[in-house]
């Protein structure tokens, strides 16, 4: 088993970083700063840190405020609240001026296993990801979160970074190259080609471990980029592998599996399987894994699409 | 101007007593939780529970009951202890909360709990849905009243404000906010994070009636209650000053047990204390 490491707080560390590098750079919490770890750079740099109390909204319209002015505002909150809360804010002050605001979206997916429904985030990338003039990033890992704060300061317009609140095993290594945009092959393969992003991509790597052993040799693309996604990757999979399966912890409808699907339909249509959570709130557990496999995240539940979408696959052919 | 016995006082101070002890067990067997708004609130659902409240457990959705809404939905095992020692569940569950398949959700849930009227978890909520019961209650020409309770941290929401001038608006007598006002919310001092002083004028403002009260004597509350139901105009707002994380002394007043489970050491200790404490 690889190591495990918190993405948030590989998130709170490149932000201390950041702000070393970038004295443009501002935070804004509401009342989280404890679970999203910003403390450290609020610690760091306390003339830079705002925390406006339990109110996302206003704290989203202030960072509207800030960036007109010209500095760079990292807004902290749990991911539902930063698209449902102050959703309006997102779109209407942010979004629509594209304004150079960064969203950090906390406790993405099921992350927030044990605070149950209310503070989970299962549907958060189908609303950002339909708002027009925004950037979506989902994370794999702590070496990606890195690498994504200092790639999202650098780019010019609003960006949804969602992030995670679990303790996530390490994929990439310190030289990971991070492009906004650009997909990564992970594992090569002929047979069918599973598209994965966030806290899924290494469940997603174990599925296609155990496919080899039934002979399946699927192929691994990691999607950070939501949007704009990178439609050449998973282009050139669906020619040359013929099938797809997306894998995403988040409703099936409109995250990854959606952009795929939107992608395929019009360019190059193949099977396509969307592993995610079946339009259903979820609960409260004890533990993570044991969550994710109830709603439809198992390692298994992964492997039985892959079967899908190549039995499908070969009935075409 | 009290009519509530000693021995009525004596009571409900015991049942709080070992609801205190359940709470802290609670989550200590989950390993997560609230405990520290659990513990502020505890006196006051107790008291409108056991001693305020027009309620029938058995009929849990009995019309002309009174409704009681946590709209800090963090603070639920609070209300899980009184709902259990009233019935609406067997007491066995409340060692599953937050466990898969469970009743008992981390924050409440009015599908899963029976005796829970409305599902929160999400701060600010509360007070927008208490003012539409509320206004049903005029609407259908019924006597029973609502109770919201909310945290002061929570006061951060405008959505609280927008409730409040519209409680105003429709005159609701028959809606009465209880605010935890414990002084500390998640990140820290509600002074240092976002300043609310002066609570009391800002309520009074809104057209709201207003009482403040020690949230840890039983007798004041109760009389509050009582004040807030006597003939009135408008909506009322009961200001409970209360101590974040009260009867276990590592936690008063500490931000840090706002969320978060005891080990077995500190939990040991908890009880310890809570026993001893009178
Ligand atoms: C809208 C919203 N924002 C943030 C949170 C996370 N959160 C849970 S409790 C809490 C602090 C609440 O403080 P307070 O209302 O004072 O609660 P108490 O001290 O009574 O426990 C925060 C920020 C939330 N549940 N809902």
């Amino acid at each position: 088993m690889k190591k495990s490491v918190a993405i948030r707080d590989a998130y709170g560390d490149a932000l201390v970083q950041l702000g070393k590098n970038n004295r443009k750079v501002v935070v804004l919490d509401a009342d989280v700063s404890h679970a999203t770890r910003t403390n450290k750079f609020a610690q760091e740099f306390p003339d830079r840190f705002f925390n406006f109390g339990v109110a996302e909204q206003n704290m989203m319209g202030v960072a509207a405020g800030l960036a007109i002015e010209g500095w760079i505002p990292f807004v902290n909150t749990f991911s539902f609240l930063a698209c449902l809360r102050a959703g309006d804010q997102l779109r209407t002050s942010i979004a629509y001026p594209k304004l150079n605001v960064k969203i950090a979206a906390h406790h993405g997916g099921l992350s927030n296993f044990s605070d149950g429904v209310t503070h989970q985030s299962i549907f958060d990338l189908a609303l950002v990801r339909s708002i027009p003039n925004m950037t979506v990033i989902v994370v794999a890992d702590a070496y990606e979160t890195k690498k994504a704060v200092q790639a999202i300061a650098e780019w010019k317009g609003p960006v949804f970074l969602r992030l995670s609140k679990a303790e996530v095993p390490l994929i990439f290594d310190e030289d990971h190259e991070f492009i906004i945009g650009k997909g990564n092959l992970l594992k090569e393969g002929t047979d069918i080609t599973i598209v994965c992003t966030g806290v899924m991509v290494s469940r997603s790597m174990e599925a296609a471990e155990r496919l080899e052993k039934q002979g399946i040799n699927s192929r691994v693309i990691e999607i950070h980029t939501l949007k704009p996604i990178d439609k050449d990757i998973i282009l050139n999979a669906a020619k040359e592998t013929k099938a797809i399966v997306t894998v995403e912890e988040h409703s099936i409808y409109g995250g990854l599996g959606g952009a795929v699907a939107e992608l395929l339909s019009r360019e190059h249509p193949v099977p396509l399987e969307i592993v995610g959570i079946q339009d259903t709130f979820a609960e409260s557990a004890r533990s993570y894994d044991e969550l994710l496999d109830k709603y439809a995240l198992g390692i298994s539940d992964i492997v039985e699409a892959v079967n899908r979408a190549v039995q499908r696959k070969n009935h075409f052919n | 101007m009290s009519t509530h016995s000693l021995q009525l006082i004596n009571q409900l101070q015991k049942r709080a007593k070992e609801f205190r002890k359940k709470i802290i067990e609670m989550i200590y067997i989950a390993q997560s939780g609230h405990p520290g708004g659990s513990l502020s609130a505890i006196d006051i659902i107790t008291v409108l529970y056991f001693h305020h409240m027009r309620i029938d457990p058995s009929n849990p959705l009995w019309e002309d009951r009174d409704r009681f809404i946590l709209s800090k939905g963090h603070s639920v095992p609070a209300l899980y202890v009184v709902l259990a020692e009233l019935g609406y569940f067997p007491e066995k569950e409340l060692y599953s909360l937050r466990n898969i398949n469970s009743i008992l959700q981390g924050h409440p849930d009015m599908r899963k709990t029976p005796g829970v009227e409305m599902s929160t978890g999400s701060l600010g909520h509360g007070l927008s849905v208490g003012v539409g019961i509320a206004i049903s209650g005029k609407l259908k020409k019924k006597d029973f009243y609502v109770y919201v309770l909310l945290g002061d941290g929570e006061l951060d929401e405008g959505s609280v404000w927008e409730a409040a001038i519209s409680a105003n608006k429709y005159s609701l007598d028959n809606l009465i906010a209880i605010c935890d006002f414990n002084k500390v919310q998640l990140d820290g001092p509600v002074d240092e994070i976002m300043p609310l002083n002066p609570l009391r004028q800002k309520w009074e403002a809104f057209g709201w009636n207003t009482i403040e009260i020690d949230g840890h004597n039983i007798l004041e509350i109760a009389n509050a209650l009582d004040f807030a139901k006597e003939k009135r105009k408008g909506p009322t707002i009961i200001i409970a000053h209360t101590i974040k994380g009260k009867g276990v002394s590592y936690m008063e007043g500490k931000f840090q047990w706002h969320g978060g489970a005891p080990n077995q050491k500190q939990y040991e200790l908890a009880l310890k204390e809570l026993e001893g404490e009178k």
